[in-house]
């Protein structure tokens, strides 16, 4: 067996231009893959192989006939359990959803395919993208590919150990507070969460509307550049997508952008809870890119500190709101033991949700509450804009932000299962940065003594995708960590 | 101690879109039921509300008929609710910045009779805002039905001040209401179809005092006899409760059409809190003011400022006006068979008896949805009819034939006249002749005459245009008995 499910978009496309492979072979290669080591690192909720292999032949016809696309035809991208794909399951990972099959595409889906590119497979994830370890899955608990006892992080944990263990070139997640850049960081892959509108959210399965963003996992930033071009731009179904201003060739500005660049670093994000192991290597990347002629910049960011709970108020409240349609009437799990619409409701509701789930729309519905609303949601949306007053004032002087993406490597299957409050603190770096709708990358920069992946957060300014990549890709390149693979 | 009510009424009016608000699901009422949706409409996972701006055009329309400011922003809210006609268990609709702010009504109230004029007063509105429309539940022996054609049409809701005092202001507020909607061409406002459909709000205060009493809202009016018959029901309930000692409970209650009374549905406690908060998927829509400079110079004349400038300009009775300017397209007829012949009075008898008389006869003879703009008779028939009877070239008697003949054939009075030889006869001699006749025949009408009966002329009159067929001219005829009596 060849190595091509190891290799990156941008070499595949250069093989399959060249005519030394087909996607039909890719695709093979991804399919076998998954077969040998899925077992293990239990990634996909689904996969249809001979579907996949039909997208790869219809690829390599239009290639032999002089068709080709562009870099992602006939490339395997892995889609995340909440993102629709026509025809097939969109369970987000909830036992709510189990038999509930999508008659329609998500706006990013119908890109893909518009690119060429082979729908490949339903990813595992914290259902309805509630947790930050993918324990929250009604269906399989997803293993870090790094070390099997670890968790992939989550909620797009399905998607980052796929990318991580080669079981697809590139796959796609979805960000509301630090979803697809926290598992990138814990597998070791790079995950990238745009600005708020730049992808259509039309076929995402709402969690926090407001926060909620599609984004890629890659094995380089170049790769994930090129995702993000494929996707981005204002659609019709989406109000809140966005037709960028501004440099949007993302794969072809980042050869050409090399700073030096004024990066600023938060003292906020270094404080108490990091490990020790994580402060020591963020802060020797931020070494490197002194080294690299860049300026560091000194910044404050001083509402971070408030974004954890701010996002729990913010998010749960859509949330509760969003995740009323599952009632059991029109589709989804309908109780047997109703007796009567008021049954219907709470008895499909009770058995369909899992307990994240429940504790998120129980808060989301008190913090909306006559009475409440004033102090917490109203409140919360204040402290929001705050929060992005901070970054608006940060990037006046700087070209970027580089913090960690997660305070700690992967943690131990179950050690955080029962304690909430522990495990929402995964994402206290990431989380500001949905709440202000800025666009930020995790990328691999090194290792823990027991050989878990670490990643770099860079967090660029809204709709300075362009820079955040060619900043990214600047480390990235100098250093050969995106190069290595787990050994499974 | 003597009480006076105090009403308000919540109108929700169907806006008369060809697509639904949010999605471009087509709407007609009497589809067969779930024929009309769409993903969107549905509530399916990831899909997005989409604003129809022609939604928002319509009812900015209506909020200018009804005096309201626009609003230069109106956003949306989410009204939450468990209920099963609602796909999404929200309702969008605007909570907080309405479309359209304040507004008033002019209503004039029943007179002594039906042929004399009531009283004139003005209404005051709260405001106008728009929401979409929820499915439709039918209650059948074991089992309740959905029919989710009606869910996401746009909504006028028009919530008034408490500013009536009877049911026969709330029963001329709606009918005058109607009017200014179906003139605007908002709505078409079929009760029965439920295009238009009436909360009331209702409270007793003592009589010469300000402040308000508690009130109680009374739903299900789906009629304008129902809206009377609740308001009734509801102030002398309210009258007995306070006179045996009683105090109103705030609650909703349900009207009942076979009792032809109201229970209640729910007390305040129970009342649902609907945790309203902002849209994140739909974004503040901006007026643009020149646009809406624009909608108000396409507004219509309201009716009642049109029938005052009938009645002075036209010098037309109350009887006619009355008739003619509840109805735009009668209005538009009558002003458009002016341009052809100038007789005000004479033309808008024609439209208010003959057309209206012929137009029901013909809908009852199955000759169904004739109405003004579809019939065979144009304005200028009218007109040249009433120009050829001032000319004596027929005589109104024969006019209603003439009249009648071109509602059927649509051919011109002119020609009828010619084809069928109705020109009034002029030949003297002839009618001279009937004349003797006539006098000889009824020696009692002539000694009647003679003593002062000017009647009796009458049945002198009859045997002579019986045997014209019509032709003789009136005015003529009766000068020459006259003559022919006082001589002989």
């Amino acid at each position: 067996m060849s190595d091509l499910h190891f290799k990156t978009i941008t070499e595949l496309a250069a093989m399959l231009a060249a005519g030394e492979t087909t996607s039909v072979s890719i695709t093979h290669a991804v399919i076998e893959r998954t077969a040998a080591v899925d077992a293990q690192v239990k990634a996909f909720l689904s996969s249809d192989p001979e579907d996949a292999l039909a997208q790869a032949e219809a690829s390599d016809e239009r290639r032999a006939l002089g068709r080709a696309i562009g870099s992602l035809d006939g490339i395997p991208i892995g889609i995340k359990d909440t993102l629709a794909v026509k025809d097939q399951h969109l369970r987000c990972a909830s036992k709510m959803l189990e038999n509930y099959v999508s008659p329609f595409d998500a706006t990013c889906i119908t890109k893909l395919r518009e690119a060429g590119a082979i729908i490949w497979g339903r990813l595992n994830m914290d259902e309805f993208a509630m947790g930050s370890s993918t324990e929250n899955s009604a269906f399989q608990t997803t293993c870090n590919p790094w070390n099997l006892e670890t968790i992939p992080g989550g909620s797009s944990g399905g998607s980052a150990a796929a990318m991580s263990a080669g079981e697809a070139i590139a796959t796609l997640g979805t960000d509301t507070g630090g979803s697809i850049r926290q598992p990138a960081a814990l597998c070791g892959v790079v995950g990238m969460k745009p600005t708020y509108g730049l992808i259509s959210r039309y076929g995402l399965v709402a969690f926090a509307s407001s926060l909620d963003q599609v984004g890629p996992f890659a094995r380089t930033v170049e790769d994930a550049a090129l995702l993000m071009e494929a996707m981005l731009g204002k659609d019709p179904l989406d109000s809140t997508s966005i037709a960028p201003e501004g440099e949007t060739n993302y794969a072809a500005a980042l050869k050409v952008k090399k700073g030096p660049w004024k990066l600023g670093v938060p003292q906020e994000f270094f404080g108490e809870g990091i490990d020790p192991e994580v402060k020591v290597n963020i802060e020797k990347a931020i070494d490197w890119y002194k080294e690299q002629g860049c300026e560091i910049v000194d910044i404050s960011l001083p509402h971070s500190e408030l974004a954890v709970p701010v996002y729990y108020i913010v998010a749960t409240a859509e949330a509760s709101s969003n995740l009323a349609r599952f009632d059991g009437v029109r589709y989804g799990h309908r109780s047997e033991e109703a007796k009567d619409a008021l049954t219907l409701f709470t008895k499909s509701r009770g058995e369909g949700f899992g307990d994240e789930v429940k504790r998120r729309i129980i808060l989301g519905t008190y913090v909306l509450s006559s009475g409440y609303y004033d102090a917490y949601y109203l409140r919360a949306q204040k402290v929001r804009r705050r929060i992005l007053g901070d970054f608006e004032k940060a990037f006046e002087q700087v070209d970027a932000i580089l913090t960690p993406t997660s305070p700690t490597p992967a943690f131990n299957r179950g050690e955080r299962a029962n304690d909430p409050l522990a495990m929402y603190l995964s994402d206290v770096y990431t989380i500001s940065v949905n709440l202000a709708g800025l666009p930020a990358i995790s990328i691999p920069s090194g290792f823990t003594e027991r050989g878990l992946p670490i990643g770099l957060q860079v967090i660029g300014k809204a709709f300075g995708e362009a820079d955040m990549f060619a900043i990214a890709n600047a480390f990235e390149q100098g250093h050969d960590y995106y190069k290595a693979v787990p050994a499974l | 101690m003597p009480y006076e009510a105090v009403v308000g009424l919540e109108i929700h009016v169907q806006i008369k879109t060809c697509t639904k608000m949010f999605t471009a699901a087509p709407y007609q009422y009497g589809a067969a039921p779930n024929t009309l949706t769409d993903a969107v409409v549905l509530g399916l996972p990831g899909t997005l509300p989409v604003l129809n701006y022609a939604a928002i055009e319509k009812c900015a329309k209506l909020g200018l008929m009804l005096g309201c400011e626009i609003a230069e922003v109106c956003k949306w809210d989410r009204k939450n609710y468990f209920y099963p006609d609602s796909p999404k268990n929200y309702q969008l609709t605007q909570n907080e910045e309405p479309l359209c702010v304040g507004g008033k009504v002019e209503i004039e109230l029943p007179g002594p009779s039906r042929n004399v004029e009531g009283d004139h007063r003005w209404v005051t509105l709260n405001r106008i805002h728009l929401e979409e429309d929820p499915g439709k539940l039918t209650h059948e022996a074991f089992e309740t039905v959905i029919d989710f054609n009606r869910a996401g049409v746009p909504l006028a809701e028009i919530v008034t001040e408490p500013d009536m005092s009877s049911s026969t202001e709330a029963v001329a507020f709606l009918n005058c209401l109607r009017n200014m909607i179906i003139y605007a061409g908002v709505s078409d406002c079929d009760m029965e179809k439920g295009q238009l459909r009436c909360d009331a709000n209702v409270s007793l205060r003592p009589v010469g005092t300000k402040k308000l009493g508690t009130r109680t809202e009374i739903k299900n009016l789906n009629s304008i006899s129902n809206v009377k018959a609740a308001i009734e029901y509801e102030i002398e309930r309210q009258t007995s409760v306070l006179e045996g000692g009683g105090s109103i409970a705030q609650e909703t209650r349900r009207w009942d059409v076979e009792s032809g009374s109201s229970f209640s549905l729910r007390s305040k406690e129970e009342a649902h809190d609907y945790r309203y908060f902002p849209d994140p998927d739909l974004m503040p829509v901006q007026m643009d003011r020149s646009r809406i400079n624009e909608l108000e110079a396409e507004l219509p004349e309201r009716p009642l400022d049109k029938q005052r400038r009938y009645q002075e300009a036209f010098k037309l009775p109350f009887t006619l006006t009355s008739v003619l300017c509840v109805n735009r397209e009668l209005c538009e007829f009558f002003e458009d068979a002016l341009q052809t012949y100038e007789a005000p009075k004479q033309i808008a008898n024609y439209i208010t008896n003959d057309l209206l008389r012929e137009l029901s006869a013909a809908s009852e003879h199955g000759d169904s949805a004739l109405d003004v703009g579809k019939c065979k008779l144009t304005p200028a028939h009218i007109g040249i009819l009433s120009k050829i009877i001032d000319e004596g070239i027929i005589s109104k008697q024969i006019g209603k034939e003439v009249f009648s003949e071109m509602f059927v054939t649509g051919e011109m009075p002119d020609a009828i006249v010619e084809k069928k030889g109705l020109k009034q006869s002029d030949d003297t001699d002839e009618i001279e002749a009937l004349c003797l006749e006539a006098i000889a025949c009824n020696a009692k009408a002539v000694g009647q005459y003679k003593e002062g009966n000017t009647k009796a002329l009458n049945a002198l009159k009859g045997p002579v245009m019986k045997a014209t067929k019509g032709k003789a001219n009136p005015a003529m005829l009766d000068d020459l008995l006259k003559r022919l009596i006082n001589k002989g």
